[in-house]
């Protein structure tokens, strides 16, 4: 069994699908698949229900920072076309019409081929995003975890 | 090593996952779901609507140890066939 290894760093709705998509074709292939979030990344993996950690804990900036990031995956803008979010929204009705699974199901199914998914403390504490803000189920780590993970690896992207 | 149209056709009981519809990873999510089911040496077929599959299925073939057997097109469905190996 090989492994892949994926740093999502981008938070753009396009870039996030195709790490995803990678991710879940290569678990699909019996590879073990390990996707690490790093800055824009992390908002992919807010909760759905728009949980915010208790502001008490964070600092002006980090309230600021974490305000300005989109709540939750299927809220990413795209990387080209994205028009304030209405490009997003058309391209979102075209993929349904196509059946193609929207990022929130890719990482439902990722969920369920038991792909790992690392979050990096050191930019949820940079953006102000609290473990309670983000999805269960996953790890926290930080640079080491990531390169251990990297080094059995034989597939690593930077998306 | 395919085998003809003929052959594919001919072959009695597969399971058959049906995949149509549904756009790349969804093919081989399917067929990855489905194949644990399988006995080995058995055949599996698959039905697709994204042309992609006619790469996508004998890679994911070759990948996980199976033996692809051939794919035709019919009334806008592609049908592929594997043989669990493993």
């Amino acid at each position: 069994m090989a492994k892949k290894t994926i740093i999502v760093f981008s938070g753009d709705y396009d870039r996030v699908m195709a790490a995803f998509i990678i991710a879940n074709g290569a678990a699909a292939m019996d590879d073990e698949v390990t996707m690490f979030f790093t800055f824009w990344g992390l908002a992919a993996l807010r909760k759905t229900d728009g949980v915010a950690a208790p502001d008490a804990k964070k600092s002006g900036l980090q309230k600021a920072f974490s305000a300005m990031l989109p709540k939750n995956a299927e809220k990413l803008g795209l990387s080209k076309f994205n028009f304030g979010g209405a490009g997003r929204s058309m391209m979102k009705r075209v993929m349904k019409a196509e059946n193609v699974m929207t990022v929130a199901e890719l990482i439902e199914t990722a969920r369920e081929q038991d792909i790992k998914l690392i979050a990096c403390t050191m930019s949820m504490d940079v953006l102000g995003i609290g473990k309670e803000e983000l999805i269960d189920g996953i790890e926290y780590a930080g640079v080491a975890t990531y390169l251990g993970e990297a080094d059995e690896s034989n597939v690593n992207l930077f998306i | 090593m395919s085998s003809t149209i003929e052959e594919l056709k001919a072959i009695a009981t597969p399971v058959v996952v049906d995949a149509r519809g549904v756009s790349c990873p969804g093919p081989i999510l399917a067929a990855k779901k489905q194949i644990g089911g399988v006995p080995v040496g058995n055949v599996m077929e698959v039905l697709a609507t994204d042309s992609g599959t006619l790469k996508d299925i004998p890679a994911w073939c070759k990948k996980m140890g199976h033996d692809f057997l051939g794919s035709f097109e019919e009334a806008g469905s592609i049908h592929l066939f594997l043989r669990k190996a493993k």
